[in-house]
């Protein structure tokens, strides 16, 4: 029988938080929203899928998931971020992965 | 083959060397392997020190000038004193009348047009057309993307997309550099070419514009400069 819903294919972004001050998940998240929602508006996040999977405060890195048509759009995003919380600070992508496995051996973690 | 990716417009203090030094480690450590630095015409003293950090960080070093002509005259005599120093010459097209002398001119290798003035961004096609017939690539600074909002950054975006559109349909390279002075606002190469999606690029095109395209720049350049070379496919083997 052909199925009538495409499988949900998502993307797995390493982020590294680039920036002397640290950051707390919230506040990165909140950061990168913002970003998204001034880039492509409140219809292109909706489309994003973003999520935040992990993230560690001290080593300024995280994980997030999103569509994976999405990817470029997110990245874009990610590369406008020049604050968070009016500090200065960059997010970097380090690595894209389909699974949370492969991106943690990649990014030897 | 693995991509190389080159920064032609890092726009470090030339009189603070530290700086200098830290904003070509941030390039060198986000993936760049190539990466120019714009020169004053009449000094030649940084470009050594310079040469020296890029060699210490392992990173191509590029020499470059920014010409601000006033008029087409000042453009010619600063092509004829700068052409053969210099390994890439962009030209800041402040005027028209600069802007299609620059496009005609073989001499000349980017066009760059004022950031937040957009009624002197004279890429339109008849510049196209010039730039077509020449060497001159379009080149794009990715920084004022990132520090303009607003209402600046949305025309800022419209501007770049039409002219992108018009130099892709005229077969003009498109280059995209990050022009930032800040080493936190450096960015991958992939980030980069991620922005200029935003504008037109995607895919491999937005890639090209950050590899291919000023790499090509690059070789064609130091080609010419070797005293090796005495026409486009003519170069001395022997003597």
């Amino acid at each position: 029988m052909k199925r009538l819903l495409k499988d949900v294919r998502r993307r797995y972004l390493a982020l590294h938080v680039d920036s002397v001050e640290s950051f707390s998940s919230g506040e990165l998240m909140s950061a990168v929203w913002n970003a998204v929602m001034k880039l492509y508006g409140e219809y292109g996040a909706s489309q994003a899928g973003l999520r935040l999977i992990s993230y560690e405060p001290q080593e300024r890195f995280g994980i997030v998931r999103v569509g994976h048509r999405n990817v470029d759009m997110v990245r874009a995003s990610l590369a406008s971020i020049t604050s968070i919380e009016s500090r200065p600070a960059t997010v970097h992508v380090l690595r894209v992965s389909g699974t949370i496995k492969a991106l943690k051996k990649k990014t030897d973690l | 083959m693995k991509r190389t990716y080159t920064d032609l417009h890092l726009c470090a203090n030339l009189n603070n060397l530290e700086q200098a030094s830290r904003l070509i480690d941030k390039a060198s450590q986000l993936g760049y392997s190539t990466v120019a630095v714009p020169m004053p015409k009449n000094v030649d003293v940084y470009m050594q020190s310079l040469r020296t950090v890029c060699r210490d960080l392992a990173v191509d070093f590029v020499t470059r000038v920014d010409l601000r002509p006033r008029n087409p005259d000042e453009l010619l005599r600063d092509l004829r004193k700068c052409r053969r120093r210099f390994e890439i010459i962009a030209v800041l097209c402040d005027s028209k009348p600069v802007a299609r002398q620059a496009a005609k001119d073989r001499r000349v290798d980017l066009l760059d047009f004022p950031q937040i003035d957009f009624r002197r961004r004279f890429f339109d096609l008849a510049e196209a057309e010039l730039a077509s017939q020449s060497l001159a690539c379009l080149e794009i600074d990715a920084g004022r993307l990132l520090t303009l909002e607003g209402a600046d950054r949305i025309r800022l975006l419209s501007s770049l997309r039409r002219e992108v559109a018009t130099a892709v349909d005229f077969h003009v390279p498109v280059i995209v550099s990050s022009g930032v002075s800040d080493p936190l606002l450096v960015r991958k190469p992939m980030e980069l070419a991620a922005l200029s999606s935003l504008f037109g690029p995607t895919g491999k095109l937005a890639l090209d514009a950050v590899s291919t395209n000023p790499a090509s720049i690059v070789t064609r350049n130091r080609e010419k400069l070797s005293p090796k070379f005495v026409a486009p496919g003519i170069k001395l083997v022997r003597e």
